[in-house]
């Protein structure tokens, strides 16, 4: 069942197609793979987040109401974040801990701007669970900060790692001082 | 047909083990092809492209659409402003289902005119009715989901069709409703099935391809391909001739996207769906206009109801009432005029469809709805057995020959 | 018979929507700086429509799809964004009381609506409900001609029609009796740059700014398509003459 039975033309591979090294066809082929390549932009970046979620990528938090040794948890980018007014205790705890031992050593000063207040992602960096330790009563690990109840790591009071299974500490996230009580993150 | 046609070494392997190259190779150059279609046999590649771009689109809207009564019109409106690129996504897919039905309506008008409905393609015809139908009952659930007024008038009125079926009429309409009226279990089937009917479609396009492939296409002059000399390879020749076809659909389609992107839409379907106000004017989107003539024409709702039906059934049935032996209208001067006569009723009633159904208009949806029937049921049997039809040539490369011919 | 059956398709397709506006209504055609294939919106025309939405229109009609951020495409920088949403009253909670409370707007807020929900609207408005503005132009027939034939459309009612107690008159509304109290007098809206404010001035703003309200991505739409559609003519072009040069050798 060879082709030249049914058809007039062309025999395929002994003689050219006609017109395979023609400028036209060859551009016409060229830009119809193009345009199918621009199309397919916007139904990839339609996959980005939309305007009205990045328009809440950052939130402006007041912590001037946050009582001495007390945490409140925002939502920030769909995940908790954690901001502790810290006492002094726990301020000199963090302070003194010496970080060469430390599985991601950091010091104190690089996590928190302003010692008073913590800021950090409230997502354990073992598998994302949310750590306890936030609410009076609840447990905070061997190291007095959070303890992530699903594989038990402990981590201290700037939120470093310090045992279980967890490789880094607590992501503390971009944020900055808009005034003395106005923190804004992201 | 061996292996050994491919020179790349993977090709060659894995076409050894699932001959995917080789049915392509086959479609490309030794399926047959006659040499003399003119660019009304574009539309059926032009089809398959728009039922390409309402698939693609319509699974990236799925991703940002809320398919519930008190989401659904302000997600539309979150994929119009706010996600990346939505309202170009979105008016595409708004569109093309407009140019979907335009170009399908050409098709079936090509096959009209050309008798591509004979035997031996009565299936393939049939299986074309159907693919119609799906693609009209996918539009009209896809109108329903951005839950503007249009979209829920819309819903209600064409669901209460049913209720004109004798003792379970209402019962039906309840079942199709999930409730006592348009609500939001209607939405979330609506959604469901808009959803899924396109995957059907592509199935029965794939049918309607394997039963074109059997014997090929038919050409404007209506006669078999007698020989190679009468055909030619679908690669280059069609593909490139598809190109020019595709170009001028993307041209036209994207000058209405960009410039006139409501033009086809209803203003209305711009204000949220509210049950307890009905537009003062409402209208079917135009692709269903002439079927929704013939519904308004009958004063009665079973037979308007029947009546709107039979319009599409009787295309099932056409291949049996036109057995005429001579396909084209070429040769088929009587026949020709019909079917011109048809087309402007056709578009009549379209007009019709969008008028008030008061005064002149009704008397005139009567009229054309009549002929309408006439044409399919009276003068298409009759035609074939009294038309003196011109002499057909011996070969398809004997007009093409003997003169530029009339192919576009 | 191509020519033919596209002819008879185009006439089709334009018979659905021109049948949309109906009644003795008089609308005035304007050119619009956003009309046609290049047009643009004038975004100090649309910041004089916004401050006349906010102090003619707000009291009665919502916006409800537009938020803060959006102004930046009326040529808002980020602070000026923010001082505009800090003046609205937005209300969030629950807190942890339990308690809804308000707050100052942020630039992610939505316009927050006047009314409390749809039947406090028409128990303020004779039960009428004055509908949201956000898509008002595209959810009219020629809604930017019509809105602006609308807002410069009250007049004293003709001889022989009576308009009943809490209507009023209007040339462009269809059947002529509208509930809405005419908004527009002249000099209603002072503006900083001292533009007209004439009834119809305002009112040119006002389309302005509803127009960008409804198809806030016009601009960006029209850009895309110059482009697309030069480049689908070439295409085009391209595809005609490599198809000719392939047909070449049939006979
Ligand atoms: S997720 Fe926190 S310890 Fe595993």
């Amino acid at each position: 069942m060879a082709k030249s039975d049914k058809t007039q033309n062309p025999a395929k591979g002994d003689v050219q197609e006609p017109g395979r090294r023609d400028f036209f066809v060859v551009a016409t082929y060229a830009m119809a793979g193009l345009g199918a390549a621009a199309v397919a932009w916007p139904l990839i970046d339609q996959l980005n987040p939309a305007a009205d979620t990045l328009a809440l990528a950052n939130i402006e938090v007041d912590v001037s109401k946050i009582a001495v040794g007390q945490s409140i948890t925002v939502k920030w980018r769909g995940k908790p974040v954690f901001i502790r007014h810290r006492t002094a205790d726990e301020i000199a705890r963090a302070n003194a801990t010496d970080i060469t031992g430390l599985r991601d050593p950091q010091d104190d000063v690089a996590r928190a701007e302003k010692p008073e207040y913590l800021v950090l992602v409230g997502v354990c960096t073992h598998l994302g669970c949310v750590p306890l330790g936030q609410k009076t009563g609840e447990v905070r690990g061997d190291y007095d900060g959070w303890f992530c109840p699903c594989h038990g790591s402990h981590y201290d009071t700037s939120g470093r790692i310090r045992k279980g299974p967890a490789p880094t500490n607590l992501e503390v996230p971009p944020h900055n001082y808009l005034s003395d009580s106005v923190i804004r993150i992201g | 047909m061996s292996a050994e046609k491919f020179q790349n070494p993977v090709v060659r392997w894995i076409d050894h083990r699932l001959p995917v190259f080789s049915m392509l190779d086959h479609e490309k150059y030794d399926y047959p092809v006659p040499k003399n279609l003119n660019y009304m046999w574009n539309f059926g590649v032009l089809a398959g492209m728009a039922l390409a771009i309402m698939i693609v689109t319509g699974i990236v809207l799925a991703m940002s659409y809320t398919a519930h009564v008190d989401y659904a019109f302000e997600s539309v409106e979150r994929i119009m402003r706010d996600v990346n690129h939505g309202w170009l996504i979105r008016y595409i897919h708004m569109n093309t289902a407009s140019f979907f039905f335009i170009v399908v309506y050409i098709h079936i008008l090509r096959g009209l005119y050309y008798g591509s409905y004979k035997a031996p393609r009565e299936l393939l015809w049939i299986l074309g009715v159907v693919i119609f139908l799906l693609m009209m009952a996918t539009a009209f659930m896809g109108y329903v989901l951005p839950w503007g007024q249009m979209s829920f008038w819309g819903a209600t009125v064409i669901t209460n069709l049913f209720s004109a079926i004798p003792i379970v009429g209402d019962s039906i309409v309840t079942l199709l409703w999930g409730g006592f009226s348009v609500d939001n279990a209607t939405l979330n089937r609506f959604f469901s099935l808009h959803y899924l009917l396109p995957f059907v479609i592509s199935g029965v396009v794939v049918l309607h391809i394997v039963a074109l492939h059997r014997f090929g296409s038919n050409n404007p002059i209506g006669i078999d391909a007698s020989g190679p000399q009468d055909t030619i390879s679908f690669h280059p020749y069609y593909t490139i001739k598809d190109m020019v076809g595709i170009a001028v659909f993307l041209l036209l389609l994207a000058m209405t996207v960009f410039f006139f992107p409501n033009a086809m839409g209803h203003p209305d379907n711009y204000i949220p769906a509210n049950a307890l106000q009905t537009p003062a004017h409402i209208v079917p989107e135009w692709y269903f206009l002439p079927f929704y003539a013939i519904l308004r024409a009958v004063p009665d709702k079973l037979g308007g109801v029947l009546l709107m039906f039979g319009a599409i059934a009787v295309l099932f049935i056409l291949p049996w009432l036109d057995k005429s032996p001579v396909r084209s209208a070429r040769f088929r001067p009587l026949f020709r005029i019909f079917f011109w006569l048809f087309l402007i009723d056709a578009i009549l009633l379209g007009y019709l469809g969008g008028k008030p159904a008061e005064g002149i208009y009704v008397t005139l949806s009567r009229i054309a709805t009549a002929w309408y029937f006439l044409h399919f049921l009276v003068i298409l049997p009759l035609l074939s057995m009294f038309e003196t039809t011109k002499p057909l040539p011996k070969s398809i490369s004997e007009p093409v020959l003997g003169s530029s011919g009339r192919s576009a | 018979m191509l020519k033919r059956i596209f002819a008879a398709m185009l006439a089709c397709t334009l018979a659905g929507p021109a049948m949309a506006a109906s009644g003795n209504v008089e609308l005035q055609r304007r050119d619009w700086s956003f009309s046609g294939p290049f047009g643009t919106f004038d975004k100090a025309a649309m910041q004089r429509g916004f401050q006349a939405y906010r102090e003619v229109c707000a009291g009665c009609h919502s916006l409800e799809l537009i938020a803060f951020r959006n102004f930046a495409d009326l040529g808002y920088n980020e602070a000026e964004i923010k001082a505009i949403a800090a003046q609205y009253d937005v209300q969030d909670g629950p807190n942890d009381d339990g308690e809804m409370f308000m707050r100052p707007g942020i630039a992610a807020d939505r316009i927050p609506s006047p009314y409390l929900n749809e039947n406090a609207a028409r128990a303020g408005n004779n039960g009428a409900l004055p509908p949201d503005l956000s898509l008002i132009t595209k959810a009219r027939a020629n809604g930017p001609d019509y809105l602006f034939s609308l807002l410069a459309g009250y007049k004293e009612a003709p001889e022989g029609v009576t308009v009943p107690e809490g209507m009023h008159y209007n040339a462009a509304y269809p059947g002529n009796l509208i509930a809405m109290p005419q908004p527009l007098y002249g000099e209603d809206v002072t503006y900083s740059d001292g533009a007209n404010n004439s009834v119809e001035a305002i009112s040119s703003d006002l389309v302005q700014f509803l127009m960008w309200a409804a198809e806030p991505k016009m601009e960006v739409r029209k850009r895309i398509g110059v482009a697309a559609v030069f480049f689908l003519s070439i295409f085009l072009i391209f595809s005609y003459l490599a198809k000719r040069r392939i047909w070449a050798d049939v006979h």
